[in-house]
């Protein structure tokens, strides 16, 4: 077993199980494989439903909790623990998948996009479907074009509704226009949130050279892109409520000109024409190669990977499989010096699979995500999490960490075995004094602490 | 028997960095602490314009009414009021203690909350213009060796302002069982060539002494919404700044104030928030006691939102907003501003107010006058680019 077998399961996978590195065969042969093929459908993630059905559930339950509010009855909210339910499912579900999968790589990928692509948990329903927007925009998308994820991205009602550009709406679009006969001091009109973050956080970055205009032009290219309600499947021709639909009432119309080229007007195909350049666009590629050389590799990563994934993104059209396998070819990637900080995310996961433990009380996980600074799917704005270790690594922090690690080495008891588990997970990259005090430990409780409280497991 | 703390510390100091514990006595008795409203707190509503002619007419639903209406704001002058909620902060105010400055804002004129954000932190106009905090190169004569620390970052992570050379500590209160002191001594002595984690757990060994000493709090009883915890979070900061020894600058952060859809007017989404708010502050008043005379609370947020409202009862990222400064020792009672008015060719770009006061000019007055740090050190090393700006006077007694 070489050091590539361990790095290739702790730097691009999520952490090795035991026999994961006897298993794994030629290192960059496995990681390859996963970029190559789709995971077989998982059926605790399929067990969750879709988006629409829950849009549906839960908004006639909220309109049923207002009525009931209105009218002054004691009511219980049902509307809120169902959100509740559908969070703490889609929670578990992630880190169940997490635990077990067989395609770490891949599955690191998910994460990754989930949370370029940031909606978070603490404005409403956003809880509710979270977890539905990553199995449904990003998992089946991030080894294909960017395009086609940015477009699954941008349609998805969570990002749609996140963002609130299902109520932004044209001023020149005949809902505008009737919008300020009827009631003009309602100013109803267009809000640029989305667009704004598209430019600045999805694709070209903040220094990416677009200005205040093209936000608000942009903003106007996008209007109409909603989330059908009611009555959008009633009259105008919705599929069903809860999907992503095109209002063309509330379009801008007209060509517009978005760093520097225009755009005719095409109904929703105006604003799929400017994503799909977005993707493509030089600015991108640098950003997201930044983005993801960082993740993988190194909060201050080597110019030349960040070169290469970037040459990479632009030569294939912004082919995500083939950036990943330029990340899986590149010497940097290999460094035997462990330079990321594990996030808490990232930390929870790799313990549970060196531990092989499925997580099944979704109070618990939410507890332990919440204490160790990084609640499920709530980072708390759409930048998402940040990475490196100034954000992760402060002493109160590690401190919270060295407490987890303590009360799962008080659960395992004497039936840890720390130094054999050491082995086991990290392989050659186990360094001396990690092992040395595995070995005095006085209990294999105490023993499992030190080992996921070590330099060792804190990096990857 | 040995406590705990000491066992600790005895074996952190057998380790190779060894460093001294216990946080010692910056060379001030001044107290700061600093909330970061974080995703541009609506400064038109905080405090309100209500005497601005246009102002009723622009901000339409959203508009606080005037003293004496129902709802109406607290009234400070003329001109301005405290948003309704905000009922301990208008004592404050009565009682000449707290005061506000109005269309003031940080360099910054781009509209990216995250930007803003990092360039209200790193005292510069960009968010790369300087890689750390103003308010740690403001107390580098203060000490910040570990376990020396002048300042903490009450939170799970610390925040841009607080980052940098001057090392901080950081603490946040834990629901998770403690953890035996012999498996912190072995893992003090595993990090002992890992200076990046050695270092750190003896701060946090520190920092969880002071928790537990001050009212044993130890935050094991963290519960309750977001906004109670918050008042929990300014408790346990008055708890650090009051305890022997402890530090003397505390950072906070408070979140959620992007109010892009049904902001609400007296009240509604902003207007909880602001109780919230205000709630917590009370809550640090009760517990900073008699250094209350000594401490001064900044209050500040990246930038502030559109004048008029948008098309969802909301209000977009704008440009000036509202500051506000609270503390024993400020001279209050007063709003500052060079007002520039409302009517529509004064606004910013055609839609935000004006920024007439440069939020560094407040900062500087709160480095200067309150902490007594010295002015060449704050225009060499603090606001580099900002020297011709004048320090905003006499607004400490």
């Amino acid at each position: 077993m070489t050091i590539e077998t361990a790095i290739a399961a702790n730097r691009f996978g999520l952490g090795a199980r035991p026999g994961d590195l006897d298993r794994m065969g030629d290192p960059q042969d496995w990681l390859r494989r996963q970029i190559a093929r789709a995971e077989k459908p998982d059926p605790v993630l399929g067990a969750l439903g879709d988006t629409p059905t829950v849009i549906n559930e839960i908004f006639e339950l909220r309109r049923q909790r207002n009525e009931m509010r209105k009218a002054g009855e004691e009511f219980v909210n049902e509307y809120a623990k169902t959100v509740r339910k559908h969070y703490a499912a889609q929670v578990l579900a992630r880190y169940q998948h997490a635990a077990n999968t067989d395609a770490p790589f891949r599955e690191r990928l998910v994460h990754f996009f989930t949370n370029h692509f940031a909606v978070s948990a603490d404005k409403q329903p956003m809880p509710a479907i979270a977890g539905l927007f990553e199995q449904e925009a990003i998992r089946p998308n991030v080894t294909g074009k960017f395009a086609d994820l940015l477009i699954a991205v941008e349609q998805h009602p969570a990002m749609l509704t996140y963002l609130d550009n299902q109520r932004s709406i044209g001023p020149g679009s005949r809902a505008g226009k009737a919008a300020a006969r009827r009631a003009p001091e309602r100013n109803l009109g267009l809000n640029e949130n989305l667009a704004r973050e598209i430019l600045e956080l999805h694709t070209l970055g903040v220094d990416g050279g677009y200005t205040q205009t093209d936000v608000t032009t942009f903003a106007k290219v996008i209007t109409g892109w909603s989330v059908a309600a009611d009555n959008d499947v009633r009259r105008n021709g919705a599929d069903a409520v809860g999907t992503f639909f095109f209002r063309s009432r509330a379009h801008e119309p007209g060509t517009q000109r978005i760093l520097g080229k225009r755009y005719p007007d095409s109904g929703v195909n105006q604003g799929v024409a400017v994503l799909r350049d977005l993707a493509v666009h030089p600015a991108t590629a640098r950003y997201l190669a930044t983005k993801l050389a960082r993740h993988f590799v190194s909060d201050v990563p080597r110019e030349a990977l960040v070169a290469q994934l970037e040459a990479v993104w632009l030569d294939t059209g912004a082919d995500l499989g083939a950036v990943a396998n330029a990340l899986v070819a590149h010497d940097a990637c290999w460094a035997e010096e462990k330079q990321k900080y594990k996030s808490p995310h990232d930390f929870v996961i790799s313990a549970f699979r060196a531990l092989d433990y499925t997580p099944d009380k979704p109070q618990l996980l939410f507890a332990m995500l919440e204490q160790l600074g990084q609640t499920p799917y709530r980072p708390g704005s759409p930048a998402g999490w940040p990475d490196t270790a100034d954000d992760w690594g402060s002493a109160d922090a590690l401190y919270k960490r060295i407490e987890w690690a303590g009360a799962v080495g008080d659960q395992a008891g004497t039936r840890a075995k720390p130094l054999p588990l050491a082995r086991a997970v990290l392989g050659p990259s186990l360094s001396p004094g990690t092992i040395k005090a595995l070995a005095g430990a006085e209990s294999g409780g105490q023993g499992l602490a030190l080992l996921l409280a070590s330099p060792d497991f804190l990096r990857r | 028997m040995l406590d705990r703390r000491t066992l600790i510390q005895a074996a952190i100091a057998t380790a190779a960095v060894g460093p001294r514990l216990a946080f010692a006595k910056a060379d001030t008795e001044k107290r700061l602490l600093v909330v970061l409203l974080r995703g541009a707190a609506d400064g038109l509503s905080w405090v309100a314009p209500y005497g601005d002619p246009n102002y009723a007419g622009l901000r339409g639903q959203l508009a606080i009414g005037a003293p004496g209406a129902s709802d109406g704001v607290h009234k400070i002058d003329g001109t301005f009021g405290l948003h309704p909620a905000f009922d301990w902060l208008a004592q404050r105010f009565a009682a000449g203690d707290a005061l506000a400055v109005h269309a003031v804002a940080s360099p910054y004129r781009e509209r990216s909350h995250f930007d803003g954000q990092d360039a209200l932190e790193n005292g510069t106009a960009t968010a790369l213009g300087k890689r750390d905090g103003w308010l740690n190169r403001a107390i580098a004569p203060l000490g910040g060796e570990l376990g020396n620390e002048t300042a903490i970052a009450i939170g799970t992570t610390t925040p841009l302002l607080l980052r940098g050379e001057t090392r901080v500590a950081n603490w946040a209160p834990s629901r998770l069982p403690g953890v035996d002191d012999d498996t912190l001594s072995r893992l003090a002595r595993l990090y002992e060539n890992d200076e990046f984690l050695h270092a750190r757990l003896a701060q946090a060994i520190e920092s969880q002494a002071i928790a537990d000493d001050a009212g044993n709090m130890g935050g094991k009883r963290r519960r309750g919404n977001a906004q109670q915890q918050f008042r929990q979070t300014l408790g346990q900061a008055a708890k650090f700044l009051t305890a022997e020894n402890g530090p003397r600058i505390a950072v906070v952060d408070s979140g959620g104030w992007d109010t892009h859809a049904n902001q609400g007017a007296a009240t509604g989404g902003l207007a909880n928030r602001f109780r919230g708010l205000d709630a917590a502050l009370a809550e640090f008043h009760k517990g900073m006691g008699a250094t209350w005379r000594d401490t001064a609370v900044l209050i500040m947020t990246e930038f502030g939102r559109t004048v008029r409202v948008n098309g969802t009862r909301g209000t977009d990222h704008g440009t000036a907003g509202a500051a506000v400064l609270v503390g024993g020792g400020v001279r209050g009672g007063r709003v500052i501003a060079d007002w520039p008015g409302l009517n529509a060719g004064a606004l910013y770009q055609g839609r935000d107010l004006y920024p007439t006061t440069d939020l560094r000019s407040l900062c500087k007055a709160t480095l200067i006058e309150h902490l007594k740090l010295d002015a060449a050190h704050i225009d060499r090393a603090v606001f580099p680019d900002n020297t011709p700006v004048p320090v905003l006077d006499g607004l400490f007694a």
